[in-house]
């Protein structure tokens, strides 16, 4: 395996051995230090994301670079979060789509299954919390906006943790439901017949509020209860010294932003662990071998038929349990999240990171979250700050104020989710971090003693005989 | 090679004739089965005879699910032509008739503004309205040949799920293009067709007695002009595709690529006016939605997209006579739907759920017969 | 002489083509066999239909007196019986032991539970597939280290072997080749023909080929099947079907004269 000399590897190896360590350990600390003096710093945070990122592709052996990012994820990104919580809800976020992305990335990355609609396992999960951790039970036969928020819920709130698993086999049984009968649609089909599969999730979830309402319609469902705290976490005297070190009043909500955030990179831990799992086991190479030729792997003993409702079940299942902590975390949940929007810019984080890689899907996620939720806004903020301003746009002369409000960065996803969607095709259909690239790459540091790839000449076969 | 001998003649007459059919046919069968539900539930509701209402109802019913039918063959056309000769679902089709629908209003919107329109009389209403169908044709057989030389063509030879995602990709971006765009020109993202000439008036076709209540059947001028196009258009496809040398190649490119070229047929230029022709045919679509929903905006084009699509499979994807019959059939489901689901079940669901209808009607069809209606190519690989 | 394989008047008809016609074919446990015809004779459709990618129209497919018309594939191949592909289709962003691996799927047991809560059996079902994977790659007489290898970059020889490998890892009664010497050069053809030797003389397995290279039909069939146009037309020992006109016939024309086929 030939390293190329290229110019992005030559920056790299800056960051190889104890000195490149050190090096990195500065570059976070100087990343820290900048949002030490300004928390709220935009450039701080994206910087703060790409030190994740570098740390990923430096050449250091796995341990440190596991112990880099832990430092970011586990201290830097915390101690950031208690001056502006805002980041821990990035955190979250991503977490979120992260695992939504590697679910997906089971389906159309592992198994070749183009599924449009997967952002209804999302939904599944996230209602099914929904409907039990809140008031909804009693209000079944009344209509959406007629009724009062009671005090007390008919599950108590530390049901949360049984719905994680439930909200799991849940999804991962519509996984299995959906799969059915779309299993031996091609792959075009298969994609209109999921795309109109999540359309008529969501279409139901916007109007089973009649005759019995499940789901309240488009007002969504609020308020869902979130899994209670120990005492001691939301304790006077924890919260005073937390205020004290931040700077600015701590209360239960930013706890609870905190426990949200290490909950979903739990999560997220957990399904790196298992999707890395399956990849290199004898069900990750079912799928892989469907996905390359699925007339070949039948004639192997491949049961296609099961191979593929696995893939469905699991996908389906990371998104379920996420769904619940969703849920959980807005204490809100409405049929407007699970948009088809919704389920295209999850294929473009799986695109953009690289079909089948998990550390590309994971960054992909990051990527386009970030873009989403932060770029974006921040950049529709700016603009809604120069229309009140006198400025004008420069070289048109048209003055900012004059602007339409249909103009904003943030409603223009779909803009750059489709023109990054048809460039990556065109220029990069592989992804930021191939999957085969990460293939090897995961292999660096193994100790299953496979040679490297050395061939030893043309040896006649009559030589081989003594097995 | 020579050509065989056409008889144009047959080559109008025998679409009519299929249209005519699958008109009558399907209109009978889904009102038969109507029927046959309004008589089995009666008993279901004391407030209203479900019997009397869906008698009342069904005439209207039937004009509408007949012209939605034929914007929905219309489209699907498009992509079975499109699907025939490149084996490729164009999933960006619904935006092609929406930009052909904006520029058709855009252009009755400039002549409202001209004090044009207001004072015509029908004849010269008859031409603005076809001269807004040309420019939507123009407009969007244009944006479907340059989608398909920059998106699509450098991924010819990519496996398949290449070019459905770039499809996506394009789908997405023309929606906010145009929103961008209809922001810049009039500071919204939305566009209501302009109200002009006596379209809007009915003609009684006759009159029913129902209990003592005259009830009138009327049919709108707008609704016989939506027909009176759709009609035209598929002919002329059909005439096109069966009886010209155009149509022949295209065929020939749809049943074997390779060949085609060897036969010295220039297949880009060939899968480029495909495109063209699909997208005007869309285009044209587009103009005529609006002339009966009077309203468009970006995102007009995506579900009726999907639904022709689920038209187009329907009736046997590849298959131009297929399109014809599974868009009046969809046609007349969703106006069924749409008008009876309510009263066939009590409140209980209503018009909303025509779409998931859709949807449900093309699950079935993928599962239980997926080469459509009438056959055509085989859509699963050996 | 108990027969493997037994085909009765097997019959696979696509739309108004009939691809193949009342073929009745016996195949004897441990022997070696050819199936051989004129280019689009239909023999691998023969060869899709008993494995179970086609279903036939009309007939009976036997395999150790079992029925199995109508099987899906993947159960084919767990009751024994594999093939190999015309245009080779292995896996090819997989390496060399990965495609291996796939061909022993229904001798591996490991499950999905067990990968993700990575028990102690899955390790040893893992392993032992692996070198399964690695003593195939040997005895096919590929060099050790090529396990490692991504399946396309290596030469069109080895891929062949590496098929029959993948083949051979489902560990097979039957095993049908499908024109496994096509594109090589003479010693390749060589060991190749030793190699199937080896599979009926040290594992036991019953071969049938579908070969176009003579020297190879000749040489090592017990007997040959020969196939035109969708039907059997003859049957029989080589010095047998050398001889039969019509043979002569499907291969070199109506107006040939009548001659032997001569081995090139």
């Amino acid at each position: 395996m030939s390293v190329q000399a290229t110019s992005m590897n030559r920056f790299l190896r800056i960051f190889s051995g104890p000195f490149g360590a050190l090096l990195m350990l500065l570059y976070a600390g100087a990343v820290t230090y900048l949002l030490t003096l300004d928390p709220r710093s935009l450039l701080g945070r994206l910087l703060l994301f790409s030190a994740l990122a570098l740390i990923y592709f430096i050449p250091q052996r796995p341990a440190v670079k596991f112990l880099l990012g832990a430092a970011i994820a586990l201290m830097i990104i915390p101690a950031i979060g208690l001056r502006n919580p805002f980041l821990l809800e990035i955190g979250f976020q991503i977490a979120v789509f992260a695992t939504l992305a590697l679910g997906l990335n089971v389906v159309v990355g592992f198994a070749g299954l183009l599924d449009l609609g997967y952002v209804a396992f999302f939904a599944v999960g996230a209602y099914l919390w929904a409907f039990f951790g809140s008031q909804q039970i009693w209000h079944i036969d009344e209509a959406p906006g007629t009724f009062t928020v009671f005090a007390t819920f008919p599950f108590p709130a530390w049901w949360f943790w049984i719905f994680i698993p439930l909200g799991t086999l849940a999804a991962a049984g519509m996984g299995i439901l959906l799969g059915f009968p779309v299993l031996r649609l091609r792959g075009d089909y298969l994609a209109i017949v999921t795309l109109g599969f999540g359309e008529v999730i969501r279409v139901l979830a916007n109007n089973l509020d009649k005759p019995i309402n499940l789901t309240n319609g488009p007002q969504g469902i609020t308020p869902i209860q979130r899994p209670p705290l120990p005492a001691f976490l939301i304790s006077a005297e924890l919260l005073a010294t937390l205020s004290k070190w931040a700077g600015r009043p701590i209360n239960e909500n930013d706890v609870y932003g905190f426990f949200f955030y290490f909950l979903g990179l739990v999560i997220l831990g957990l399904t790196i662990v298992i999707a890395r799992r399956l990849d290199r086991s004898k069900l990750g190479r079912s799928w892989t071998a469907i996905r390359e030729d699925d007339i070949a792997a039948v004639a192997m003993g491949v049961p296609l038929r099961r191979t593929k409702l696995t893939a469905f079940a699991i996908g389906a299942a990371f998104s379920g349990a996420m769904g619940v902590l969703y849920a959980a975390n807005r204490t809100f949940v409405s049929p407007e999240t699970f948009s088809l929007t919704a389920s295209i810019s999850i294929l473009v984080m799986v695109i953009l990171g690289g079909l089948g890689s998990i550390p590309g899907v994971v960054m992909g996620a990051t990527v386009v979250t970030l873009l989403n939720i932060d770029v974006l806004q921040s950049l529709s903020l700016q603009l809604s700050s120069l229309r009140q301003g006198p400025d004008s746009i420069p070289l048109l002369g048209i003055p900012w104020k004059d602007l339409p409000t249909q103009l904003d960065p943030a409603r223009y996803q779909r803009f750059f989710f489709g023109l990054l969607l048809i460039l990556m095709m065109i220029f990069r259909p592989e992804g930021m971090v191939p999957a085969q690239r990460a293939r090897l790459e995961l292999h660096e540091g193994d100790a299953e003693g496979i040679p490297g790839a050395e061939i030893e000449g043309d040896i006649t076969p009559d030589e081989k005989l003594a097995d | 090679m020579h050509l065989r001998r056409v008889n144009p003649f047959k080559e109008i007459l025998r679409p009519l004739g299929q249209l005519l059919i699958f008109v009558v046919g399907s209109a009978a069968v889904i009102s038969a089965i109507t029927l046959l539900l309004a008589v089995l539930l009666r008993p279901t509701r004391s407030d209203i005879d479900i019997l009397q209402v869906t008698l009342v109802l069904l005439p209207q019913v039937l004009i509408d699910g007949i012209t939605l039918g034929f914007m929905y063959a219309i489209i699907a056309m498009g992509y079975t032509m499109v699907y025939g000769v490149l084996e490729f679902i164009n999933f960006a089709h619904g935006e092609f008739v929406m930009f052909g629908a904006f520029a058709g209003v855009e252009l009755l919107i400039w002549l409202n503004a001209q004090g044009v329109l207001k004072t015509a009389e029908v004849g010269l209403a008859l031409v603005w309205i076809t001269l807004a169908v040309v420019v939507g044709m123009v407009v969007a057989g244009g944006l479907a040949v340059t989608t398909e030389r920059l998106a699509y063509r450098p991924l010819r030879g990519a496996p398949r799920l290449v070019p459905l995602i770039a499809a996506i990709g394009v789908s997405f971006l023309l929606q906010d293009t145009m929103r961008f765009l209809q922001s810049a020109i009039n500071g919204d993202f939305y566009r209501t067709f302009p109200e002009f000439g006596p379209f809007a008036q009915r003609l009684t076709l006759f009159t029913v007695d129902m209990n003592g209540r005259p009830i009138d059947v009327a049919i709108q001028y707008k609704s016989i002009m939506l027909i009176a196009f759709g009609v035209v258009m598929l002919v002329a496809l059909n005439y096109m595709v069966n009886a010209t040398r155009l149509g022949k190649a295209i065929r020939s490119v749809a049943q074997d690529q390779k060949t085609a070229a060897l036969m010295g047929i220039d297949v880009n230029r060939i899968i480029a006016l495909t495109f063209l022709i699909g997208g005007a045919l869309g285009g044209a679509a587009g103009v005529l939605w609006a002339f009966r929903f009077t309203r468009v905006d970006p995102y007009m084009g995506f579900i009726p997209g999907l639904k022709a699509f689920t038209a187009a499979v329907l009736g046997g994807i590849g298959s131009i006579v297929g399109a014809m019959l599974g868009g009046m059939v969809l046609g007349l489901l969703e106006s069924f739907s749409a008008a009876y689901f309510s009263i066939f079940s009590n409140g209980a669901f209503g018009a909303e759920y025509k779409d998931i209808f859709a949807f449900g009607i093309l699950i079935l069809v993928l599962i239980f017969r997926p080469q459509g209606l009438l056959g055509g190519k085989t859509t699963q690989k050996a | 002489m108990s027969f493997i394989l037994e085909l009765d008047k097997v019959t696979k008809r696509f739309g108004g083509l009939v691809a193949v016609s009342a073929v009745d074919l016996r195949i004897e446990a441990g022997s070696i066999s050819s199936v051989i015809g004129p280019n689009g004779a239909g023999k691998t459709t023969i060869f899709n239909t008993i494995t179970g990618i086609y279903k036939p129209e009309e007939g009976e497919i036997r395999f150790d007196g079992k029925t199995i018309v109508g099987m899906r594939p993947d159960r084919i191949t767990a009751q024994g019986m594999c093939r190999t592909f015309q245009n080779i289709r292995l896996f090819h962003n997989m390496t060399v032991l990965e495609n291996i691996m796939v061909g022993g799927h229904t001798q591996t047991p490991s499950t999905a539970w067990g990968a993700v809560l990575r028990t102690r059996r899955f390790k040893q079902s893992e392993e032992d597939a692996r070198q399964e994977a690695q003593r195939l790659l040997l005895y096919v007489g590929l060099p050790r280290g090529l396990g490692d290898q991504l399946a396309r970059n290596l030469p069109y020889g080895q891929q062949r072997r590496v098929e029959i490998a993948r083949a051979l890892a489902s560990k097979p009664k039957l095993i049908l080749l499908d024109e496994p010497t096509a594109g090589m050069n003479p010693q390749e053809t060589e060991s190749a023909t030793r190699l199937f030797r080896r599979l009926r003389d040290e594992l036991g397995i019953t071969v049938v080929l579908i070969e176009h290279d003579m020297k190879v039909v000749m040489g090592i069939s017990e007997r040959i099947s020969v196939i035109d146009y969708g039907q059997k037309i003859a049957e029989g020992t080589p010095a047998e079907v050398r001889k039969d006109q019509r043979v002569i016939e499907a291969y070199l024309g109506r107006h040939a004269e009548s001659t032997t086929i001569s081995m090139h």
